[in-house]
């Protein structure tokens, strides 16, 4: 199987199966005898015909060619890939949780709800706001439904028509600007400054009576503590908008601040970054909304509430924006999350935070002396380094990236945040033993050594990998997104 | 003595060296950037810390709280179904290469992921007879929320007419998308329960961006799409239709009839019903409309040697690249969830697709008849696949309460949806034996006249 | 036939404007633009017959991981695209001032240079940005 490059279509033979269906103990019922012939399937459906050993052996071939947290050190930032404990998989796995149909009445699964409820309970602890939804099926969909709480809520002030503008830092996530337009914003950039903090003066120039509100990520993602945020959301209250915090990095201040303190009105967080549920290749995720006290109104329904000492469901709210997913939310990825924050306790989540700043300064320390620092300060969870200083070898962050790979470390976050040059954004998280940080700025520093001796040994990186760098032009000129025969 | 966990490995030690090489003396001066007005300084109250052993078995007291389908025998279905997943698909989704990836950035480290979304999409077009899938989304009715952004965007029209016969949820979630980018909804009738076809002809108008079915719809009813599709020949407006992936395996895939956008939720394959999530969207087009469509697309590439391979492409339509210019705001899919449906559809395969769709047919039918016998009114008066609806004497809570009273959790209360009192949405997978669906015709006729 | 950029007039955009006719005009992006860009994987043309005013987006043009924007230079109606970029954008990569111009443009009054730039002042601005 080692040069297995089979696509499951390519190895199917007719009449293999790898199923086992219970026996049919009742009449076959025609469907073409009611149904017109048009609306019965022309042609058989052609899925990959293959035995239960060829379906595990591609897959597990297929695994091979990945690369997971488990694999190695994944220093991917903003992404937070820390552990994804097993204890979590057994819960969500447990038939209670995963054999329980979401339209079943409340009175079968008031385990499930109490489990939502203690979340919800947990998670305003942990961002100091005072209601919580965890509907959102990911941290996209909690922006938006953040963005679309500032918007009933301006509505419901006979706002609605001149509040328009989000404000957002030009170091924010895409997502950020894409959220505000797909919740009817437009969108204005707030310039950094050379501390690649947001720069007050430009956001008080940027303020105004059709200011809605405020997109801030903190720590930043270049990993810098925005220190003015207490001045920020004054300037931000005082105008009448509202301050929106995107939790993409709250693995950095765990039981050290809280967006609440902060000052912020609304806040979601990403339940597979901070508490540790597995990525999966890009989701499942969950992005719990937070809101403070104002808000609580227009949070999404139904809500999940505790009646002494019965859980129930309430969508009796009126001013609320309605409903932003199907059911009750990503349920099995907020099983993992709570049983996370279970294992860690109030004094773990705080180490958490902790080891997760120690391991970026750390290695931001080993690193410093051979890559350009654009900001000198202590980081948080992560670090933005630039490349521009290999630039004169024709090397470029890409290619650093590349050569990780053959070390068997994932890459860094590269060319973001957009304000950096040839960016390179590392977060360690707060599971990796400091053997593999070492490990890591070692095999940085070598690179370092390799771009100026041999460069085309990064340039023509990765050399060990399933495959070799992928013509992305062609795949994108010509794309071919279907298995062609 | 700081307490030792196990996710984390820092000792004393490790903490030594890495502060000293730093140049501070303790951890705290790390955090001398966040400004003591905003500095918590009491614990946070989240419960203390629990042993494995401890959690487990609260875990497994909440659980056991919750009345399962493994103990009850579940009629209920309505947008989520308890159906046959092969044990493959646990086994597979449960490798941490797959489980523990992100995102497949760095195509030459993701060859496994990459190459089981292009397979997972290209199963999705085979199904529902479309050009382009997408490699997920959060759930079907999200899908169908970007589908009529989608719509609204591309045709520049601001109504979207949707059937009367679409989960109500998804209606619910559409209302919401359409709030934020502001285009309006407008209900098309019932006729009997499926949509009223003379009804959506006369309310396709000029803003009309597109017109929204359920196939089969949420009574179980099967939509005529070809006739749907002549009422709108006049029309610039898009069809979309949300289809159960399970039910295209035997009816006719929606872009043969002319569907332009086709969304579902794959949680019918291989995806256990967990509460409600996370289950997973799938979002298929014509090949005209591939870089509107939103997240990520897998496509075919080779690499520098000429070997084929596969990469995350037409980025360019997505919220990293394109910020505040974006249609969709999509980041995050549920790439482990199309793994598993994409495992589910391979186990399967071409004859066991066609097969357990059957058997839904069949055991619906089946429990339909027998109600009939008993003298309950079925409702529908069109064919259905594996859900129909049934009228009783009682409240449907009434009724659910006795029947949970007997071991059996019963269908939907979609009297409100169907506009007639007392109507219950039953379903029978496959998973139903005639043993249990004979016990459960039994005991409803005994509480629900 | 290789196309006379001397004549052309240019924008700080990086657009050119060939006028073919009284009030019909010819538009493209320079090499410099191209160089900028890298390999075009996909050219979004406007419809014929749509309308545009001068500084209004009506084209983009995409990278693998980038997409640029490009503003009517002037005001007027799309006359006719180069349809051709849909299937081979790699066109504007090889031919930027000739097969690979995008579209043109009928405005409802006779053609004015102002605001443009000669061949000689765009090749002038060119070399203040690279100083």
């Amino acid at each position: 199987m080692k040069n297995y490059n089979s696509l499951i279509f390519e190895i199917s033979q007719p009449g293999r199966t790898a199923y086992s269906l219970p026996k049919n103990d009742v009449d076959t019922v025609e469907l073409n005898e009611e149904l017109p012939s048009h609306l019965l399937r022309s042609e058989e459906p052609e899925l990959p015909e293959i035995s239960e050993l060829q379906l595990m052996r591609h897959y597990t071939a297929l695994s091979n060619k990945n690369f997971g947290v488990e694999t190695g050190f994944y220093p991917l930032g903003s992404c937070t890939m820390k552990y994804n404990p097993k204890r979590n998989e057994v819960a969500a796995k447990m038939s209670g949780f995963s054999a329980i149909h979401p339209l079943q009445p409340t009175n079968t699964t008031q385990g499930a709800l109490q489990l939502m409820y203690e979340l919800q309970e947990d998670l305003k602890e942990v961002t100091g706001m005072d209601a919580m939804t965890l509907q959102p099926a990911a941290g996209a969909q909690g922006e938006w439904t953040g963005l679309l709480i500032l918007k009933a809520y301006h509505a419901k002030n006979g706002e609605g028509e001149q509040r328009k503008k989000i404000l957002i830092p030009d170091s924010a996530h895409g997502t950020n600007p894409a959220s505000a337009v797909v919740a009817g914003f437009d969108v204005v950039e707030i310039k950094s400054n050379e501390r690649g903090t947001v720069d007050i003066e430009a956001l008080k120039a940027a303020v105004g009576d059709d200011t809605a509100g405020l997109m801030l990520t903190n720590p930043n993602t270049l990993g810098l503590f925005e220190k003015d945020i207490a001045e920020m959301a004054e300037i931000i209250h005082d105008a009448g908008g509202l301050l929106y915090y995107d939790g993409a990095n709250a693995n950095a201040i765990l039981g050290k601040s809280t967006p609440g303190m902060m000052g912020f009105d609304v806040v979601h967080l990403n339940l597979h970054k901070t508490f540790s549920t597995p990525h999966g290749g890009g989701g499942p995720g969950s992005g719990p909304v937070g809101v403070k006290l104002h808000l609580e109104p227009f949070l999404p329904v139904p809500r999940v509430e505790k009646e002494g000492d019965r859980y129930v469901v309430s969508s009796d709210y009126p001013d609320a924006i309605g409903r932003v997913k199907g059911y009750w939310g990503n349920f099995g990825v907020n099983v993992r999350a709570y049983s996370y924050i279970r294992t860690m306790g109030p004094e773990g989540l705080k180490q958490v935070s902790e080891s997760a700043v120690l391991h970026a300064n750390y290695l931001k320390s080993r690193l410093e002396p051979y890559f350009k620092t654009p900001y000198p300060q202590y980081c948080m969870h992560e670090f933005v380094l630039s490349g521009s200083n290999l630039k004169k070898h024709d090397v470029r962050t890409l290619d650093i990236a590349k050569r990780l790979l053959d070390f068997g470390i994932y890459a860094p976050t590269v060319y973001f945040p957009l304000i950096v040059e040839e960016a390179l954004m590392i977060e360690p998280t707060e599971t990796e033993p400091k053997e593999m940080l070492d490990e890591f700025a070692d095999a940085m520093i070598q690179i370092v050594k390799e771009a100026e001796e041999s460069p085309e040994l990064l340039r023509e990186a990765p050399h060990d990998k399933s495959v070799r760098r992928m013509d992305e032009v062609t795949a994108s000129r010509k794309p071919v997104v279907v298995y062609q025969k | 003595m700081t307490e030792q966990f196990s996710y984390l490995p820092d000792t004393e030690k490790d903490r030594q060296e890495m502060m000293e090489a730093i140049g501070i003396s303790s951890v705290e001066e790390l955090f001398s950037e966040i400004p003591e007005a905003v500095r918590l300084r009491e614990a946070i109250r989240v419960p203390d810390v629990m042993s494995e052993t401890e959690l487990m078995k609260q875990l497994k007291q909440l659980a056991e709280k919750n009345h399962t389908a493994e103990d009850y025998p579940i009629f209920l279905g309505a947008g989520v179904y308890d159906h046959y997943i092969p044990s493959v698909v646990d086994a597979v989704t449960s490798r941490s290469e797959f489980l523990t990836a992100y995102t497949p950035y760095q195509p030459e480290a993701s060859q496994g992921e990459l190459q089981a979304l292009f397979e997972f999409q290209s199963m999705i077009c085979e199904l529902t007879g479309m050009d382009v899938s997408n490699s997920s989304l959060y759930d079907g009715f999200t899908s169908l929320g970007e589908a009529c952004n989608l719509a609204t965007s591309t045709t520049k029209k601001t109504t979207v007419l949707v059937s009367s016969a679409i989960h109500p949820q998804a209606r619910e979630v559409l209302q919401t998308y359409a709030y934020g980018m502001e285009y309006t909804i407008e209900d098309v009738a019932l006729k009997g329960e499926i949509t009223d076809v003379d009804q959506l002809m006369g309310q396709i108008g000029e803003d009309t961006a597109a017109v929204v079915v359920q196939y089969p719809n949420f009574f179980g009813g099967i939509e005529d799409l070809k006739t749907i599709k002549e009422a709108m020949s006049e029309s610039k407006a898009m069809l979309i239709v949300m289809a159960n992936p399970l039910a295209l395996g035997l009816l006719e895939a929606p872009g043969k009839l002319g569907a332009d956008i086709v969304v579902g939720d794959m949680q019918p394959l291989g995806l256990p019903m967990s509460y409600g999530g996370p289950h997973c969207g799938y979002f298929t087009v014509k090949k005209k409309h591939i870089r509107k469509v939103p997240s990520r697309i897998v496509g075919q590439a080779t690499d520098a040697e000429g070997k084929r391979g596969f990469v995350m492409t037409l980025q360019t339509r997505e919220q990293h690249i394109r910020r505040e210019k974006a249609t969709s705001n999509m980041s995050s899919n549920q790439a482990l969830n199309a793994l598993a449906s994409a495992v589910c559809m391979s186990a399967l395969g071409k004859q066991g697709i066609q097969e357990m769709a059957q058997q839904n047919v069949n055991k619906s039918h089946y429990l339909a008849k027998r109600l009939s016998e008993k003298g309950l009114k079925v409702v529908n008066k069109t064919p259905f696949f594996h859900e129909f609806v049934v009228k009783l004497d009682k409240p449907v809570d009434d009724v659910n309460e006795a029947l949970l009273q007997e071991g059996f959790i019963g269908g939907y209360d979609v009297s409100k949806w169907i506009g007639q009192d007392n109507c219950m949405l039953l379903c029978a997978t496959e998973k139903r034996t005639k043993a249990e669906m004979d016990a459960f015709v039994e005991r409803l006729e005994a509480v629900s006249k | 036939m290789a196309a006379n950029k001397e004549a052309f007039l240019y924008t700080k955009e990086h657009e050119w404007i060939e006028v073919k006719g009284e009030t019909v005009v010819r538009i493209g992006i320079t090499d410099y633009a191209v160089d900028q860009l890298g390999d075009i994987v996909f050219v979004d043309l406007p419809e014929t017959d749509s309308e545009f005013i001068a500084e209004e987006e009506f084209a983009t043009v995409e990278s693998v991981k980038s997409t640029s924007e490009i503003y009517a230079p002037v005001s007027g109606s799309i006359q006719s695209v180069n349809s051709r970029l849909e299937d081979e954008p790699e066109v504007l990569n090889e031919s930027p001032f000739e097969d690979g111009w995008l579209v043109e443009i009928e405005s409802p009054e006779p053609f004015s240079q102002e605001g443009l730039l000669s061949y000689e002042e765009y090749q002038n601005y060119l070399s203040e940005l690279e100083d």
